[in-house]
């Protein structure tokens, strides 16, 4: 069935190339990493995770929020649904190779990276991680392949596949869950030692992964006449504002229970973050924008009238994402390393070979979404 | 093999003068594996000796700890912090003067409940019978979870290739291989013939006192139990095994 991701025009092959040329050029990056070790980025001692880590946060979180679009399907029969669920599912594996290509990329020494296999440790939660992350990948393949060809020939799906289905709706929330307790069981990093970073991690993932994919779907049905129902976007627009909704009421959660309490610990994170500390800066425009995007987007997506029409919803699920990005995919992690148990204040910038890398990792996922996206444009065609 | 076997092997079968020093040591029977090795540092020792390097020299020269310029790629196992820094002290005012702005000694904990030993996926780390806690740097996949999880910030990642900043190598311990996390291993390698720590016996000043803490008659129990000690983020519950005599 993948063949049919072959077939396409000069446009779309020049999409692809121009992907793979950036791909390409994360390779190399790599390759050059290899040879002389994650010094080439700009991780250093105090802040010994960063972008790589980071984009592997938040894409366990795109990965988690195919659920949104699978739940109402599957467990209370919502039709409109029908024809983006398996988008949502082929968004959920592609992130979820991304994030497999992320860890493995900031290995520091990637050719023992099976040891995690040799040695299963139960107790450490980055074997969790992996059995979770593996698991969702396997049920959405699967998943995937049987709706997709049932589809295809215009049968219904065979009936052992629905308990595979409501299987993965679970499974998904495990997997962000799983992710958060990565950060959250540590004792000494203060900014992620909070019970409420696994639900604003839920809420920042129903709301980014939608908010991404309604941007797919209008491309996809712009480009490939691929026909989604209004109404199925409108829907997913609700989903992303009401989690958009949520997290913000998270993160304000937080900072009520860090700024009211005072403990110097936990305020110096956020104080890092959003106001500087020492004179170290870095993140400070960064945060800011995420917090002045979310408001933009909340408007957009709760005023009837913006969130209906399709430019303004393109332009807050743009706003969500971005955002959303920069509190996951460079915030949070970074921010819980500074300062440093010992009060170090060190800024991490990522360096171009560092940024090539991710940038790659990130065309490759691009790749993979059009590819699926292409399929499933092709089958629907077919049935016409 | 456990610590118990290594002893118990090196006692059956070397020399009777290692014999005996592992003896006073406590690294004598089978009953090894009742031991747990702790450290005590007599702070106001330490300062009186102002800016001696003596212990963090022999450390690193023990065990090829490499000296990398770059702050942020710093290989290190023992080094100085400001007291302040050290215990999170946040209104330094009001530090005695003795202790303002002077440093002490920091190195890995050891912990009795150790964060790092928890989070590793590939049990790369681990805490052993007499509480030391040790790295395979053969097995560590470099994913530095380790490092996030403590709490002290004595773990050290290899950024760089190490080899090239050995001033001394030593062929008695392995050198390291670039993207592996490394530490203090309370000189494990000198235990298992009978040996204190390098830095205790390099310290001029007797300021460092290393011991078994089980064993009521030891001196590190009688100085804890005669002086005032405190530990490094106590609240954290990670149990660490470094006391600082103040």
């Amino acid at each position: 069935m993948l063949e049919k991701a072959l077939a396409g025009g000069r446009r779309y092959w020049a999409w692809i190339a121009g992907l793979a040329a950036v791909a390409c050029a994360g390779a190399w990056c790599y390759a050059l990493q290899l040879q002389t070790g994650l010094g080439m980025t700009g991780l250093s001692r105090d802040v010994t995770w960063g972008l790589y880590i980071a984009q592997f946060t938040f894409f366990v979180g795109v990965a988690a929020s195919a659920v949104m679009v699978v739940l109402p399907y599957y467990l209370h029969d919502y039709k409109v649904f029908g024809r983006v669920t398996i988008l949502g599912e082929f968004l959920a594996i592609t992130s979820v190779v991304m994030c497999g290509l992320f860890i493995f990329v900031d290995m520091g020494q990637p050719s023992r990276v099976l040891n995690v296999l040799r040695y299963p440790t139960p107790w450490s939660m980055m074997f969790w991680d992996m059995v979770a992350l593996g698991g969702y990948l396997i049920l959405n393949v699967v998943i995937t392949r049987v709706s997709l060809e049932a589809e295809r020939n215009d049968t219904a799906p065979p009936r052992w596949i629905r308990p595979v289905i409501v299987l993965s709706i679970p499974w998904a929330i495990s997997i962000h869950t799983v992710t958060a307790f990565l950060y959250n069981g540590l004792p000494g990093r203060s900014f992620w030692l909070t019970a409420i970073l696994a639900p604003r991690f839920l809420a920042s993932a129903f709301a980014a992964g939608p908010a991404l994919l309604i941007l797919l779907c209008l491309a996809a049905r712009r480009w490939w006449s691929l026909r989604i129902a209004d109404e199925a976007i409108r829907k997913i627009a609700l989903i992303v504002a009401y989690a958009m909704a949520v997290h913000v009421f998270f993160v304000l959660l937080e900072v009520f229970t860090v700024f009211y309490s005072q403990v110097p610990e936990h305020v110096d994170h956020f104080r890092y973050l959003y106001a500087g500390l020492d004179g170290h800066t870095a993140l400070v425009p960064w945060m800011w924008t995420s917090a002045c995007l979310a408001v933009v987007a909340l408007v957009l997506l709760i005023v009837p009238s913006t969130r209906t029409s399709e430019p303004t919803l393109a332009g807050a699920c743009v706003a969500v994402f971005v955002s959303l990005w920069i509190d996951k995919g460079l915030g949070l992690v970074v921010g819980g390393f500074v300062p440093s148990p010992l009060g170090a204040v060190t800024d991490y910038v990522p360096t171009w070979p560092e940024m090539m890398i991710t940038a790659g990792v990130w065309a490759l996922g691009a790749i993979m979404v059009t590819g699926f996206f292409k399929v499933t444009a092709e089958v629907r065609a077919g049935e016409r | 093999m456990s610590a118990t076997r290594r002893c118990f092997l090196r006692m059956a079968g070397s020399a009777a003068a290692a014999a005996a020093t592992g003896a006073a040591l406590g690294c004598a029977s089978p009953a090894a594996a009742t031991r747990r090795w702790a450290m005590a540092i007599d702070v106001r020792k330490c300062l009186e000796l102002d800016g001696c390097r003596a212990c963090i020299d022999a450390c690193h020269q023990a065990h090829n700890v490499p000296a990398i310029p770059d702050r942020a790629h710093e290989v290190k196992w023992i080094w100085k912090e400001p007291f302040e820094r050290t215990f999170a002290i946040e209104d330094p005012d009001t530090v005695t003067a003795a202790l303002r702005g002077r440093e002490v000694l920091v190195f890995c904990n050891h912990c009795d409940n150790p964060p790092c030993v928890r989070v590793c996926p590939t049990q790369a780390t681990w805490k052993r019978d007499d509480g030391v806690v040790a790295i395979d740097e053969h097995r560590c996949i470099g994913c530095r979870y380790c490092v996030a999880a403590c709490p002290y910030g004595s773990r050290s990642f290899n950024f760089v290739d190490p080899r090239p900043f050995l001033v001394h190598t030593t062929s008695e311990y392995p050198t390291r291989t670039r993207g592996v996390v490394e530490k203090c291993n309370l000189c494990e390698e000198r235990l298992a013939k009978g040996q204190p720590p390098a830095c205790v016996r390099a310290c001029p000043g007797g300021a460092m006192l290393f011991g078994d803490l089980r064993d009521p008659d030891s001196e590190i129990r009688k100085t804890l139990a005669a002086r005032y000690s405190i530990r490094r983020k106590p609240e954290l519950g990670t149990r660490p095994q470094v006391y600082y005599v103040i």
